[in-house]
C-alpha cells in the first residue's frame, strides 16, 4: 500500500492528457454535426432501426405513410396529397432526430477518445525493422511484437518487456518513488511501463500488448454501435416502452372500427399520426444517446469504463471502499508538534531532530525538517545541496531505518543522535542504564490517544523529546463524504493503522467505516460481507494484490498507475489516479438512471396533450359535440393533427442537450428527489406540449 | 350535507374502520398466528385427510398455478355438468326450470368460476335451487378463495429471501373460505333473514294481488347467496335484476350491509399486506392512493346522478331528487352512485340500480373503474392488479431517482417489468379488440338487433360488456342483447383470459421475487410509503387507464355527455 502515495501530483503524462479531455467537446460541434447527418441517414437502415421497436414503429409508420401519400395523389379518399405528404415528411424527420441524436452521442465519444489517443501519438517510438534500420512511429502505431530502442532521456512508448540491454528507469510518474530502478533483460524486472522515463543506458524492448486491445480502445467500441450491449435496466426499459406501443397499437387499429360505428370514416394518415404522437418516441428516440452519453462522460472525467454496465451499477452503488492512505489523508503522516522532555530546551530539540532527519528522505522525515524550519530553526545543510554525501555534515555517518531496530539516526563527532518508535528508543536507553522522563512517557501516551505517531528522539542515549506525526485529512475531503451519506452511499475507510489510529482519523474524516490493520485478504473479506448482505460494493485499488478485490467488487476501478493484473481485474481504469473519483462516478451512474426515467416520464404526460389535440381533430366533423374536447382550441382538424406531429418530431432534437448532459442530480434523499422530477418531468410532460402544439398550431394554421 | 350524502360518508367511514382490524385479523390467517377461529382447524384438517392434502407441503410459484389452474378446471366442469342437466334433476327444482343453452352454459359456468358472475341469464327463470346452491353458490365461496390464495402467494414472495415457497395453495385456498369469506357471509345472510331476504326451498310463492290477479313470485334460498355474492366480490345475483329486487335488498338497512360486504374485504386485503409484510405504513399508503381515486369516482357520480338529467330540466320536469330513471326510491340518487363506484371498482359487479339508465358521465367513470380494476379491487385479484401497476410505478420512480428500481429490497429487473407490462397490456387487448369486433359487426348488420340503444349509448353498451367481463366484474349496461353465442363464447373467453393471465404473471413476479436476495434500505432507496411514490403510483394507474381508453370513452360517454 505504500506504493500509492504521492502517485498523482508528479505525473506529468497524465496531466497533459488530462488537459486535452478537460477540454469538452463542445454539444454541437461542426464537425459532428456534419458527419452525425450523414449518419443519421445512414442509421435507417432497417436492420439498424430493429434494436430499437419504437423507433422501428416509427418507420414502418412512414413506409405506409409514404404508400398513402402516392395513392392519395391518384384518389381522393385519404385526404389531399399536401396533406399526407406534410405528414411523410414530418415522420422522417422523427426517424432522423432520433438517428440524429444517437448519432451526435456516438460523434462525441470518438471525438473525446480521439483526444486521449492523440497524446499517445505525440510519444515518438524508435521502432527497430527486420532489416535492423530504425524507423520513428508514433507509439499508437505499435503493434504486439514489435521491437523499440529506448536511450538515456527517452520516455518508453508503450508497455513491453525487454528484451535486449540494462537501464536506469525513472518510475515517478507512474509510482511516484524518485529512486530510479534498474530494469533489465531476463528475470522478473524486465517489464517496462509506457510513460515511464529511461535515465541512462539503452535497452530494446518489445512491445506486449495489442494498441487494439487497450482499454481505450475497448470503450470506443462501446461507445459505437458495433458492439454497443445494452444494459439491465436499459433491457428492462426498453420491454416496458415495448409495452406501450403494443397498447397504442391497439388503440389506434381498434379506433378505426370504433369510427365507422360512429360514421366517421378515419384516414390512414391520421390514426399513422396519432399512433407515432402516441408511442413514446421522445424517450424511444433518445434512448440509446442517453447510455452513450452516460460512458461519454465517465470518459470526460477521465475514467474508461470495460462496460456501460459499470457505470450504470456505479448508480446504485451502497458502499464505497477506500483507501486511508492518498485518499482521505495527505500521503503521508507530518510531524504537527514537538514536545521536549523535562529540562530540555526546545531549541535542542528541534536542533537534534532536525539533523537527525536531514538524511531521511521519507516524507516524515522530511516533515520534521519542515517543521523545525517553520517553527525558526533551519540548519544550514537545508539549503545546502543534498546531493552532498554527507548531508553538509562533515563525518557523518547516517544511520538508516531498519525494521529490526525500528529506529534511524545519524552518528557524528560526539553525538549520536536516534529517532525512532517508543519502544525502540526506550530499549536503547534503558540498556545503558537511563531513565524515560516522566512527561515524555505522558505525551507519547496522548499523542497515541489522539490517534498520532509518537517518535522518541534521543541523543547520546538521553531522551530530549517526542514528536508528533499526525495524519493530515485531505481538505474538502469530509464536505464529500457528506455528499456521499446523503446519496446513500457508506463510506469504508481501510487503513494499516492500528485501531485506535484508525478510529481516530476515521472520526475526523467522517467515514461511516473502517478496517484497521488491513490485509489485502480483509478488503476481499468485506467486500464478501457487504456483498452478502445484498450490498453492491466499489473499491479503488493499484497493486496486484489488490485485483482479487477489485475483481469481486461490483465496480472496481484500477488506477492507471497500478499493475496490469489490476487493471484487469477491475471494471474501470482512472486516468487521473483520483481515488475520490469514485463519487464522481457514483454520479455519472445515477444521472443515467435519471436522465432515462425523466425522459420516459416525460414521453408518456406528453400523450395527455395530445390526445386533446389529435382526438377531437379525427371526430369534431362527423359528432360536432366533440368540440368540447378541444381545450386547445386548435385552428383545423388538419392543424391539429399536424401540430402534434410536428410537436412530436420537433421535441426530439430540443431533448438531445439534455440527453447527452444528463439531467442534474442532486442527494437530498430519494423522496424528495422523485418529488422534484415528477414535478419537472411529469407535470411539465402535461403542460409543455399544450402550450408547444397550441404555438405549433398558430404559426401553420394560416399556411395550409 | 343532506342525509343522502351522510349516509353514504357513514358508510364509507364505518367501512374503512371496520378494514383495518379485519386486514389485521387476515394476515394472522395467513401468517398462520393464533386467531380465535381456530376453533376451525379439525375441521380443516378432515378436509385436507380427506382430500389427500399435505398442508405442510411448501408450493413454489408454479406448482401454485398449476393446483389453482386445476382446481378451476373441475370446479368449470362441475358447474357445466350441473347446467347441462338442471332440467333433469330429480329434486331442488320445484319450479320446473329447463336445462341451459350450451353456449350460455359456458358462458354462465366461466363467469361463476372467474369470480366474474357475468349473467347472461336470469336467476328466477333460468336456475334451480340445485344449480344456484351447489352451482352458483358454491362457486361464489372458491372463486373468491381462489384470488385471495393467489394474492397471499404474491405477499409471500414479497417476503421471502432467496427462496422458492410461496405457501401452500390449498391451504390458503381453504382458510380463506373457513376463516374470512364463511364467518362474514354467515353474519351477513342472517342480517339480510332478519330484514326479510327470504331463505327458503319451497318452489314459487302465489300470491293474490289487490287486483284479485295470482301472482307467482320466485322465492328460494336467496340469503346465504346474497350475503357470498357480496362478500365474496362475485354480484352473480339470485335474481335477475341482482340487488335491487326487494328480496335481494329489502330496505335502505340492507343496502348499507350490502354495500360494506362488497367493500370491506377488498379494503381489509390491503391493509393485510402492510400487516403481512410486517410494514402497516405501506398498507396505509397503498389505501390512501386507492381511496384518493375512488373518493374523486363517488364524488362525480354522486354529483352527476344528484344533478340529474339536463334533458328533463329543460323539459320544466322536477329534477330535484336527481337523476331516478333506473333506480330504486328506497336508495335514492347518493346511495346508488356510491353502490355503483362500489361495485365497478372492486369487481364485484352486483347492482342496485340499473348502470345503463345513469348519466353518460357516471357509466364512463364505472367503465374506467373497471378498466383500471385495481381500486380495492376483486377480493385478492384486486390487489394483484394493484400489485401489477406498483411494479411499472416502482420501475418507473426507481429511474427517476437514480438507482436501479427495488420493490420492498427486492430488485425490480427486466424479468419482472416483462411480465407486469403483458399483463399490463391483456386489459385494453381484450376490452378493445372486442368491443373493435362488435363494433364492426354491428356497422356492417345493422339489423343484428343487439343494442337497445342507438348511437354512443349503444357503443357504451357494447365497450362497458367487454370491460366488465375482462376486468371479471360482472355487472352489465344492460339494454344489451348477450344471450347470443356471440356475446356468450368472446364474454366468456374474455373473461377466462382476465382472470387468468393477471393471476399467472404476478405470481410468476412473485416466485421471481422470492428467490432474490434482500437489499436492505439506505438512505437512496425509495420508500414506497412515501407521498412522492404513491403520486406516481397513481400517475401511473389513472395514465395507463386513460391513455388506453380515452379514445373508446369519448365515442361512447364523452360524445353522450356533450350531446345532452
Amino acid at each position: 500500500m505504500a506504493r500509492w502515495l504521492n502517485i498523482f501530483p508528479c505525473n506529468a503524462t497524465l496531466n497533459t492528457m488530462r488537459k486535452h479531455i478537460k477540454k469538452e467537446v463542445r454539444l454541437f460541434d461542426p464537425a459532428l454535426v456534419r458527419e452525425s447527418i450523414k449518419q443519421s441517414f445512414v442509421k435507417l437502415r432497417p436492420r439498424l432501426m430493429m434494436k430499437n421497436p419504437v423507433m422501428f414503429c416509427v418507420e414502418v409508420g412512414t413506409l405506409i405513410m409514404l404508400l398513402v401519400t402516392i395513392y392519395s395523389f391518384s384518389h381522393s379518399d385519404q385526404g389531399s396529397p399536401l396533406y399526407n405528404s406534410i405528414i411523410f415528411v414530418v415522420l422522417l424527420l422523427t426517424l432522423l432526430f432520433a438517428n440524429f441524436a444517437e448519432a451526435i452521442a456516438e460523434a462525441r465519444g470518438r471525438a473525446q477518445a480521439d483526444s486521449l489517443r492523440k497524446t499517445r501519438e505525440e510519444t515518438p517510438a524508435k521502432t527497430v525493422a527486420d532489416d535492423g534500420s530504425v524507423v520513428i512511429k508514433a507509439s499508437s502505431q505499435l503493434k504486439k511484437g514489435d521491437v523499440f530502442i529506448c536511450e538515456t532521456g527517452d520516455i518508453i512508448p508503450s508497455d513491453g518487456e525487454i528484451i535486449e540491454g540494462i537501464a536506469t528507469v525513472d518510475e515517478s510518474a507512474i509510482t511516484g518513488e524518485s529512486a530510479p530502478v534498474i530494469r533489465e533483460a531476463g528475470g522478473d524486472k524486465s517489464s517496462v511501463t509506457g510513460g515511464t522515463k529511461v535515465l541512462s543506458d539503452r535497452i530494446n524492448v518489445m512491445v506486449t500488448t495489442q494498441p487494439g486491445e487497450s482499454f481505450l480502445d475497448k470503450m470506443i467500441s462501446l461507445v459505437e454501435g458495433a458492439s454497443r450491449q445494452k444494459t439491465p435496466n436499459e433491457i428492462a426499459l426498453t420491454l416496458l416502452l415495448s409495452g406501450f406501443t403494443i397498447v397504442f397499437l391497439l388503440v389506434t387499429v381498434t379506433l378505426k372500427p370504433f369510427g365507422d360505428y360512429a360514421q366517421t370514416p378515419i384516414s390512414i394518415g391520421a390514426l399513422i399520426a396519432l399512433f407515432v404522437c402516441l408511442i413514446p418516441t421522445t424517450i424511444g428516440g433518445l434512448l440509446s444517446a442517453i447510455g452513450i452519453a452516460g460512458m461519454d462522460r465517465a470518459l470526460q472525467a477521465n475514467v474508461i469504463s470495460k462496460s456501460g454496465r459499470a457505470v450504470e451499477t456505479a448508480g446504485d452503488l451502497d458502499t464505497i471502499l477506500l483507501d486511508k492512505t492518498g485518499t482521505i489523508t495527505i500521503g503521508n503522516r507530518k510531524a504537527t508538534s514537538f514536545y521536549a522532555a523535562e529540562g530540555v530546551p526546545e531549541d535542542v530539540l528541534m536542533e537534534s531532530a532536525t539533523i537527525a532527519s536531514l538524511a531521511d528522505s521519507t516524507p516524515e522525515g522530511k516533515s520534521i525538517v519542515e517543521l523545525a524550519a517553520s517553527k525558526g530553526f533551519k540548519h544550514p545543510a537545508v539549503i545546502g545541496s543534498s546531493t552532498d554525501a554527507n548531508y553538509g555534515l562533515p563525518g557523518a555517518r547516517v544511520i538508516r531505518f531498519s525494521a529490526e531496530t525500528r529506529s534511524s539516526g545519524i552518528e557524528l563527532e560526539g553525538r549520536s543522535i536516534r529517532k525512532g518508535a517508543f519502544d525502540a528508543i526506550k530499549n536503547l536507553v534503558e540498556k545503558q542504564g537511563r531513565a524515560i522522563p516522566a512527561n515524555i512517557k505522558a505525551v507519547v501516551e496522548e499523542i497515541s490517544g489522539n490517534g498520532g505517531t509518537p517518535l522518541v528522539v534521543a541523543e547520546n542515549f538521553k531522551v530530549l523529546g517526542a514528536i508528533e506525526l499526525q495524519d493530515i485529512v485531505k481538505p474538502g475531503i469530509t464536505e464529500r463524504f457528506e455528499r456521499l451519506r446523503k446519496m446513500g452511499v457508506k463510506t469504508v475507510m481501510v487503513t494499516g493503522d492500528n485501531p485506535l489510529t484508525a478510529k481516530y482519523i476515521a472520526q475526523k474524516a467522517g467515514v461511516d467505516d473502517y478496517i484497521a490493520e488491513a490485509k489485502p485478504e480483509d478488503k476481499l473479506a468485506y467486500i464478501r460481507q457487504e456483498q452478502a448482505a445484498g450490498k453492491l460494493v466499489a473499491m479503488m485499488g493499484d497493486g496486484t494484490n489488490d485485483a482479487p478485490a477489485l475483481a469481486q467488487a461490483d465496480v472496481g476501478v484500477a488506477m492507471n498507475s497500478g499493475t496490469q493484473a489490476a487493471k484487469e481485474a477491475g471494471n474501470m481504469v482512472d486516468l487521473d489516479n483520483d481515488p475520490t473519483k469514485l463519487i464522481e462516478v457514483v454520479e455519472i451512474g445515477k444521472q443515467l438512471l435519471i436522465t432515462r426515467g425523466t425522459l420516459t416520464t416525460f414521453s408518456i404526460a406528453n400523450d395527455v396533450a395530445k390526445y386533446f389535440a389529435i382526438v377531437p381533430a379525427l371526430f369534431m366533423t362527423s359528432i360536432p359535440a366533440l368540440q368540447a374536447l378541444n381545450i386547445m382550441k386548435l385552428a383545423s382538424p388538419e392543424s391539429a393533427i399536424l401540430s402534434a406531429v410536428i410537436f412530436n418530431a420537433i421535441i426530439i432534437p430540443m431533448l438531445i442537450p439534455l440527453a447527452l448532459r444528463g439531467v442534474a442530480y442532486k442527494p437530498v434523499g430519494a423522496g424528495a428527489l422523485l418529488a422534484r422530477n415528477l414535478l419537472i418531468y411529469g407535470l411539465g410532460g402535461i403542460i409543455v406540449p399544450f402550450i408547444g402544439i397550441k404555438l405549433i398550431d398558430l404559426v401553420i394554421a394560416p399556411l395550409i | 350535507m343532506n342525509s343522502e350524502i351522510l349516509g353514504i360518508v357513514v358508510l364509507f367511514v364505518l367501512t374503512m374502520l371496520l378494514a383495518i382490524p379485519l386486514g389485521k385479523y387476515c394476515s394472522r390467517v395467513f401468517l398462520g398466528e393464533k386467531t380465535w377461529l381456530d376453533f376451525m382447524l379439525p375441521a380443516e384438517n378432515l378436509i385436507y385427510r380427506i382430500c389427500r392434502i399435505n398442508p405442510a407441503k411448501s408450493m413454489n410459484w408454479k406448482e401454485n398455478v398449476k393446483a389453482s389452474l386445476i382446481l378451476n378446471l373441475i370446479f368449470f366442469l362441475w358447474a357445466m355438468l350441473i347446467l347441462l342437466t338442471q332440467g333433469w334433476h330429480p329434486f331442488g327444482n320445484p319450479d320446473h326450470i329447463t336445462s341451459m343453452e350450451p353456449t350460455t352454459a359456458f358462458n354462465t359456468a366461466i363467469s361463476f368460476m372467474t369470480n366474474t358472475n357475468l349473467q347472461h341469464y336470469s336467476g328466477e327463470t333460468s336456475a334451480s335451487y340445485v344449480t344456484q346452491l351447489v352451482v352458483f353458490c358454491f362457486l361464489q365461496f372458491v372463486s373468491a378463495a381462489t384470488g385471495i390464495a393467489a394474492m397471499v402467494s404474491l405477499f409471500k414472495g414479497v417476503l421471502q429471501r432467496q427462496a422458492s415457497d410461496l405457501g401452500n395453495f390449498y391451504v390458503l385456498f381453504l382458510k380463506s373460505c373457513t376463516r374470512i369469506l364463511l364467518p362474514i357471509s354467515i353474519v351477513v345472510a342472517i342480517f339480510l333473514v332478519f330484514r326479510g331476504t327470504p331463505s327458503t326451498f319451497e318452489g314459487a310463492a302465489q300470491v293474490v294481488s289487490l287486483q284479485g290477479d295470482t301472482v307467482s313470485v320466485a322465492r328460494g334460498p336467496v340469503a346465504p347467496m346474497v350475503a357470498i355474492k357480496q362478500v365474496g366480490t362475485n354480484g352473480g345475483g339470485y335474481f335477475g335484476p341482482n340487488s335491487t329486487h326487494p328480496f335481494e335488498n329489502p330496505d335502505y338497512l340492507t343496502n348499507l350491509v350490502e354495500n360494506f360486504a362488497i367493500l370491506i374485504i377488498p379494503m381489509a386485503l390491503v391493509f393485510a399486506f402492510g400487516y403481512y409484510i410486517r410494514k402497516p405504513k405501506v398498507g396505509y399508503a397503498f389505501f390512501a392512493a386507492m381511496t384518493l381515486v375512488f373518493v374523486s369516482f363517488v364524488a362525480i357520480t354522486v354529483y352527476f346522478e344528484s344533478a340529474g338529467n339536463p334533458m328533463i330540466s329543460e323539459m320544466g320536469i322536477d329534477n330535484s331528487a336527481g337523476s331516478m330513471e333506473g333506480k330504486e326510491v328506497r336508495f335514492g340518487t347518493a346511495a346508488s352512485a356510491f353502490w355503483g363506484v362500489s361495485t365497478t371498482s372492486t369487481s364485484n359487479g352486483s347492482v342496485n340500480s340499473m348502470h345503463d339508465s345513469q348519466t353518460p358521465i357516471s357509466g364512463g367513470v364505472y367503465m374506467l373503474d373497471m378498466m383500471i380494476n385495481a381500486i380495492y379491487g376483486g377480493a385478492g385479484v384486486g390487489f394483484i392488479n394493484f400489485f401489477v401497476f406498483v411494479i411499472i410505478a416502482v420501475f418507473i420512480s426507481g429511474l427517476m431517482v437514480g438507482r436501479t428500481p427495488e420493490l420492498l429490497g427486492k430488485k425490480i429487473e427486466a424479468r419482472e417489468v416483462k411480465i407486469a407490462a403483458l399483463v399490463a397490456i391483456l386489459h385494453p387487448l381484450l376490452i378493445l379488440t372486442g368491443t373493435a369486433i362488435a363494433s364492426q359487426i354491428q356497422t356492417n348488420n345493422p339489423d343484428i338487433g343487439w343494442l337497445a340503444n342507438p348511437s354512443f349509448h349503444g357503443f357504451s353498451e357494447m365497450l362497458y360488456e367487454f370491460t366488465s367481463s375482462a376486468a371479471n366484474n360482472g355487472s352489465g349496461f344492460e339494454g344489451l342483447g348477450d344471450a347470443t353465442p356471440f356475446w356468450n363464447i368472446l364474454c366468456g373467453l374474455c373473461m377466462l383470459f382476465g382472470r387468468f393471465i393477471p393471476i399467472i404473471g404476478p405470481l410468476a413476479i412473485a416466485g421471481s421475487l422470492a428467490g432474490k436476495k434482500y437489499i436492505p434500505e439506505g438512505a437512496g432507496t425509495l420508500r414506497i410509503e412515501s407521498p412522492a411514490f404513491i403520486a406516481v403510483l397513481l400517475s401511473v394507474i389513472i395514465i395507463i387507464a386513460a391513455l388506453s381508453f380515452f379514445p373508446a370513452l369519448t365515442l361512447g360517454p364523452l360524445a353522450e355527455h356533450f350531446s345532452l
